[in-house]
């Protein structure tokens, strides 16, 4: 089996390992690099709890193989702070209890922090529809929904205040 | 009394411990854990419903390269030990035989062999290598094949408990038979004015946490077993894991990783004593991982449950007699929920002559776990499901139906106790006075109620609180944090300490850090080991006012404690109030450390009841549906952190409304499980549902000093019905078997 | 076996060569079949030829005769062209329904093809709208209707070391309207019970002069329904004619029953939603004249 070189970025670092031609971006961060915040509840796509951005777009990261990020840029939830500023989501998210286990909430901060990326101002359909992907079975998704809006809100603030 | 009680925090919002870790990816779950020199364990599981194990060749596995162990049933002992847990008691022998099966596969996904290798990927195709040669054997699937005559029989020594009926089989699938019975049932139907009758079904269902299950064991060669991983309860772990394998409970180390949900069904051991038995055989840590697939056909779902329910009630609504037979799928070894189903079924009610029989019964299918509020979701599903059904005809208001019949403080439970304050008469005020009750329909919508209830659990618990010399605290527990538990802890301490919550760490031990506590279930952690906190905080509060009085230098009797501070009393009067902070700085020299201890045996904690309001839409020429809009309406005795409570009771909506929907085991005929997979198992996802509103009632619970009760089970009881009973209103059908899928209602409609 | 290599190739040729050379080698577009069905033990190619490093697979080219859509541009760009949206709102809004808006991030219109399932969304809309298949491979290029593209569950025109390189779809006539419905309990992530797709074309008067109708999930592949395009031509997609559609989709539904529905539900249910897209599809085309 030839072992791959894969030279990429992760939240923003320029980050190098070796991996299998088989395996998974998912494990490839999990077991590779330690990035143990991007988590695997189904494996199959089904769930979002793998969800990490690559090249910008949202997608399940038990379904990219770590050979393909070769030459890309990746995100993970590790990296949706900066420094000791959280993201608006994800002091929604504690401010709104939007989290009972957690174990979905790296999946779902990174969903969310990709749709507020596109717009500030969803409405609940629209951010319902955008998470559905995401796979929550302790919340019901009530205040998960309502920390997304609240998180949008503040972020229409901020730059509303850079502008003034 | 603690309703009068006016709370500092208690009732207030503050942000969780344990939070910013999970919001940033920090925290550790249980695949997210590694030892040094670790191998991968994989699991190899029978692809036949029922079959006896004829012989298993494990050469060709233990032959490839980086394979470390192999092993099958023979190297976990078969036992009959058992392990108490509170009133219930845990076989371990079937505990063992359900981790690795000895000599009968009893369902498609039961584990037949093990092994472990320096890779996952190695250990799956070394396990692809095991030859196992099977008799494969009739699968007995249903309840009514269960017990049809001349069924398949899983387990030939299998004896009824309880009470068998007399001309009952002696070789039999039926594992238990109990009774509940008051009153004269004949004379309470022939004094009604309206009997229904019907038969209910629901489907077997998964808890459907997200997290996998996942283990690391490391065995040492002088026999000290480290073990992290992910469950409710990690005493039960050791507990069972060593009851199994014959080993010392105390040379056994668990230490509980955070854990991505349970809801009952990170109880039972699955991976942990085949993750020891390999680390004992290869000499190195073993990590054992479940995929969603081994999730769903091999850990433990709820029982699939067959319920007839008949009620029998006057004109003016009491309701006069009642007679319900329960049968509930155990899956592979005895133990479903029937007999706590038959306790709630019609708990809520005040009905004088009665007679419930439940039958726990063996089917080749995984063994249950609990699942919220065990038994009584589907046991009342059928009485709520009849309640409205005679309202509807006797043209009543479902609630004041409901409300004629109440239970209330005084009144005996059908299970025997007679109630504490309950809250289940506000509730149901509560319940009609909400602008949701009266608001209009849109076409195609009905609009159904339906009553829940739980018995909460009391159980141990142990705590300890500890002071800094800058005045913080830390407050030790034994249960895993599964939805904001540590934080309320963190508040209690500070309720009885006076100082800010930021500045109490609270913290989940391991096994050998702190005294035994049962698990995270029964909704028990708020109530009971917030007991033990408060316990551990009062006797700390103790500590700080000796002293005080040490300082003071009079008699302890003269120090009192109020807002976080020692205040002196008549004799020294004359003295500045000192802080905690004032006396942590001083605790070298007063007498060394502050630690305040607590371990309590609570009591049951006092019943929860809830009502739901649910809307739903229906598409009539597709059968498909949408719930629109939601009420909870819950007594949670006394809310410690709202937000958690109010997160607990729309969680427990959602997988209630998933329940009644789309959610349920297939199996083809030949016991395979056609939907192992969140795709075709349909979970509700975050575009199905409205927002869940939420009223919380206060009615304080007598046993706890804050009045806490229970309030993480009962919100999966009353959806079933809820929906049930809304599809009834927008259809005109009443149905009877869930989930109510598209092609099931679409077939009753178009019949109708 | 597990997979032995990963390949980028650069070049349509190169990808073809590859494949050429190692029959067991199979193409990689997002993955969110293939890498499923890797995971969970159903195929074990050879090797991964992933195939969106070659530049004509990603990407939308518009001009004056049709859309050129390479085969592994991910459904999200796709969904984000606005007008590709605005010229074929049914076949988009197809692309928006695959899976989740992760599965989106990665999943492929060609890859839904290639996949070859009945149920998969985004076929019958490409057929009504008389989408091509531009296929490579070792003897060249070569062009096929959508419409046939799939011969069977998870079977394809496509021979071995053969790639879809793009789908071609030509501009709607003027006067034209398309939509997609599909049946799923849930209302995202699940794989369709049913689905249906009608394109249609009216004249200045509102009379139908075209149509085309498709149905997923209800045969081993889509499946054109010549006789409810029949019902609607010539009509102007009066209730009448719309009812007849759905009948007639429905007696061409050739459906088993399985753990997504009975045969007996998927076939009155495609009818259904055979009615309701032909009545988008109209207020469509009457809106674009
Ligand atoms: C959670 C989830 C939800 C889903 N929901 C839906 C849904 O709602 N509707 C639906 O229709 N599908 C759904 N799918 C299936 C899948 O996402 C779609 O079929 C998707 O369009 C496949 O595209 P892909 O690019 O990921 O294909 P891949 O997985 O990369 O490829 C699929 C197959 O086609 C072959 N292939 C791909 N590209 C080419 C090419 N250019 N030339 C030759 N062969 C090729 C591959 O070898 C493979 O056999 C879902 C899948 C998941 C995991
Ligand atoms: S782990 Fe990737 S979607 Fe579930
Ligand atoms: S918080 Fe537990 S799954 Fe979402």
């Amino acid at each position: 089996m030839s072992t791959i070189h894969v030279r990429t970025t992760v939240n923003g670092e320029p980050t190098e390992f070796l991996c299998e031609p088989a395996e998974t971006l998912l494990d490839a961060l999990r077991n590779r690099l330690g990035l143990t915040g991007t988590k695997e509840g189904c494996g199959t796509g089904d769930c979002g709890s793998c969800s990490v951005l690559l090249e910008g777009r949202l997608v399940p990261s038990c379904l990219v193989l770590a050979a393909e990020a070769i030459d890309r840029e990746v995100l993970t939830v590790e990296g949706v702070a900066v420094g000791d500023a959280l993201h608006p989501v994800q002091q929604a998210f504690l401010e709104q209890a939007a989290l009972q286990c957690g174990i979905c909430t790296p999946g779902l901060v990174v969903a969310a922090k990709s749709l507020l990326d596109r717009n500030t101002n969803p409405t609940e359909q629209e951010v319902r529809f955008w998470l559905a992907g995401n796979l929550c079975r302790c919340t019901g998704y009530d205040k998960i929904v309502r920390a997304v809006m609240d998180a949008a809100e503040v972020m229409r603030n901020e730059t509303s205040e850079v502008r003034a | 009394m603690s309703a009068e009680r006016t709370f500092e925090y208690i009732g207030t919002r503050p942000i969780r411990h344990d939070g910013l870790d999970k919001v940033t990816g920090r925290a550790n779950y249980g695949a997210d854990f590694t030892l040094p020199g670790m191998l991968h364990g994989h699991v190899l599981r029978s692809p036949h419903a029922h079959a006896r194990i004829v012989s298993i060749d494990t050469s060709a596995a233990e032959a490839t390269p980086g394979v470390k162990a192999v092993i099958t049933g023979k190297d976990i002992p078969k036992t009959n030990a058992k392990l108490s847990l509170g009133e219930a008691a845990m076989e371990l022998g079937p505990m063992g035989d359900n981790a690795l099966a000895h000599d009968k596969a009893l369902y498609e996904g039961h584990a037949v062999a093990a092994v472990a290798a320096t890779s996952p990927e190695i250990a799956r195709e070394a396990a692809e290598k095991i030859v196992v040669v099977y008799e494969v054997l009739k699968p007995v699937m249903t309840v009514d094949q269960a017990l049809a005559p001349g069924a398949t029989i899983l387990h030939d020594d299998l004896v009824t408990k309880g009470k068998p009926l007399a001309d009952a089989p002696k070789h039999t699938n039926v594992a238990l038979r109990m009774e509940l019975k008051r009153g004269d049932l004949e004379a309470g139907f022939a004094a009604a004015d309206l009997i229904v009758e019907r038969t209910f079904t629901t489907p077997m269902v998964h808890q459907g946490y997200i997290e996998p299950h996942a283990c690391v064991a490391r065995y040492g060669e002088d026999g000290q077993v480290l073990v992290w991983t992910t469950t409710q309860g990690h005493f039960i772990v050791r507990d069972a894991s060593a009851g199994i394998l014959g080993i010392d409970a105390a040379k056994v180390k668990v230490v509980p990783s955070e854990i991505g949900g349970g809801f009952g069904g990170k109880i039972p051991v699955y991976l942990e004593p085949l993750a020891i038995v390999l680390s004992r055989k290869a000499h190195r840590p073993v990590k054992m991982v479940m995929s969603r697939d081994d999730v769903f056909r091999a850990s433990g779902p709820t029982s699939g449950t067959k319920v007839r329910m008949k009620i029998g009630a006057k004109k003016d609504g009491t309701l006069v007699a009642a007679s319900a037979s329960l049968y509930y799928e155990a899956g592979a070894y005895p133990g479903s929920p029937a007999g706590a189903g038959a306790m709630c079924v019609i708990a809520p009610y005040t009905i004088p002559n009665f007679m419930i029989e439940a039958y726990d019964i063996v089917v080749n299918r995984p063994k249950v776990a609990a699942y919220r509020a065990p038994g009584s979701p589907a046991a009342m599903f059928a009485t709520e499901s009849v309640i409205d059904e005679i309202a509807q005809k006797l043209g009543m208001d479902p609630i004041d139906l409901r409300l004629k019949n109440a239970a209330q403080e005084g009144d005996s439970a059908p299970y025997g106790p007679k109630y504490g304050p309950i809250g289940l008469k506000q509730v149901l005020e509560a319940t009609k006075a909400h602008p949701h009750w009266k608001a209009p329909l849109g076409p195609n919508q009905g609009r159904g109620v339906a009553c829940g209830f739980w018995f909460n659990a009391g159980l141990n618990s142990t705590a300890t609180v500890s002071l800094s010399a800058d005045g913080s605290a830390t407050v030790v527990t034994g249960n895993p944090d599964i939805g904001g538990t540590r934080v309320a802890q963190a508040m209690m301490v500070s309720e009885e300490l006076g100082i800010p919550v930021e500045r109490v760490r609270p913290t989940v031990a391991d096994t050998d850090s702190i005294g035994y506590n049962d698990l995270t279930g029964g909704s028990r952690v708020c109530y009971a080991t917030g007991m033990a906190v408060i316990k551990a905080a009062q006797d700390a509060r103790d500590q700080l006012c000796a002293r005080a009085a040490k300082i003071w230098d009079v008699d302890p009797s003269c120090v009192a404690w109020e807002r976080g501070r020692a205040i002196p009393l008549n004799g020294a009067s004359d003295k500045e109030p000192l802080t905690v902070s004032a006396l942590a700085a001083k605790m070298t020299a007063t007498g060394g450390p502050i630690v305040g201890r607590g371990a309590v045996s609570a009591p049951m904690a006092g019943p929860g009841f809830a009502t739901n309001i649910c809307d739903i839409e229906v598409d009539k020429e597709t059968g498909v549906s949408r719930v629109v809009r939601y009420t909870a309406i819950q007594d949670v005795g006394k809310a410690v952190h709202p937000s958690y409570v109010e997160g607990q009771m729309q969680g427990g909506a959602v997988q209630g409304i998933g329940w009644a929907l789309n959610e349920e085991y297939i199996y083809d005929e030949a016991g395979h499980l056609e939907n192992a997979g969140f795709l075709d198992y349909r979970m509700p996802v975050a575009s199905d549902l409205p927002m869940i509103d939420t009223v919380l009632i206060e009615v304080a619970n007598p046993l706890h000093p804050y009045g806490v009760r229970g309030v993480g089970e009962v919100p999966i009881v009353p959806p079933l019905a809820a929906v049930a009973n809304a599809m009834a209103g927008a259809t005109g059908v009443r149905f009877t078997d869930l989930p109510l899928s598209p092609p099931r209602v679409l077939k009753a409609l178009s019949g109708a | 076996m597990l997979t032995q290599r990963y390949e980028a190739p650069t070049t349509v040729a190169d990808a073809v060569r590859l494949m050429q050379a190692d029959p067991q080698a199979t193409p990689l577009a997002g993955g969110t079949d293939l890498l499923v069905q890797y995971r969970v033990g159903l195929r074990r190619p050879s090797a991964f030829v992933d195939l969106k490093r070659i530049p004509g697979l990603v990407g939308i080219t518009l001009d004056e005769v049709g859309m050129r859509l390479g085969a592994a541009t991910s459904a999200a760009e796709v969904c984000e062209h606005g007008e590709a949206r605005r010229l074929w709102p049914g076949l988009v809004e197809a692309v928006g329904l695959l899976g989740s808006t992760q599965i989106q991030g990665r999943g492929s219109v060609g890859g839904n093809l290639c996949n070859g399932s009945p149920a998969a969304d985004t076929t019958c809309p490409l057929i009504v709208n008389r989408a091509r298949a531009v296929i490579a491979g070792p003897q060249g290029e070569r062009t096929v209707d959508v419409d046939g593209f799939t011969t069977g569950p998870h079977k394809t025109v496509l021979a071995p070391g053969e790639v879809l390189v793009a789908l071609w779809v030509p501009r709607p006539a003027a006067g034209t309207g398309d939509a997609y419905l599909r049946l799923i309990p849930r209302s995202e992530m699940d794989i369709a019970a049913a689905g249906a797709a009608v394109s249609v074309t009216l004249d200045k008067g509102g009379t139908c002069t075209a149509a085309r109708v498709a149905i997923a999930a209800v045969a081993p592949t889509a499946l054109l329904v010549p006789a409810a395009a029949e019902a609607l031509i010539g009509t102007k997609l009066d209730d009448a004619a719309l009812v007849r559609a759905g009948e007639a989709a429905s007696a061409a539904a050739r459906s088993i029953g399985d753990k997504r529905g009975t045969a007996a539900y998927r076939r009155t249910v495609v009818g259904v939603l055979t009615r309701r897209a032909a009545s988008i599809a109209a207020a469509r085309a009457r809106a674009s004249h």
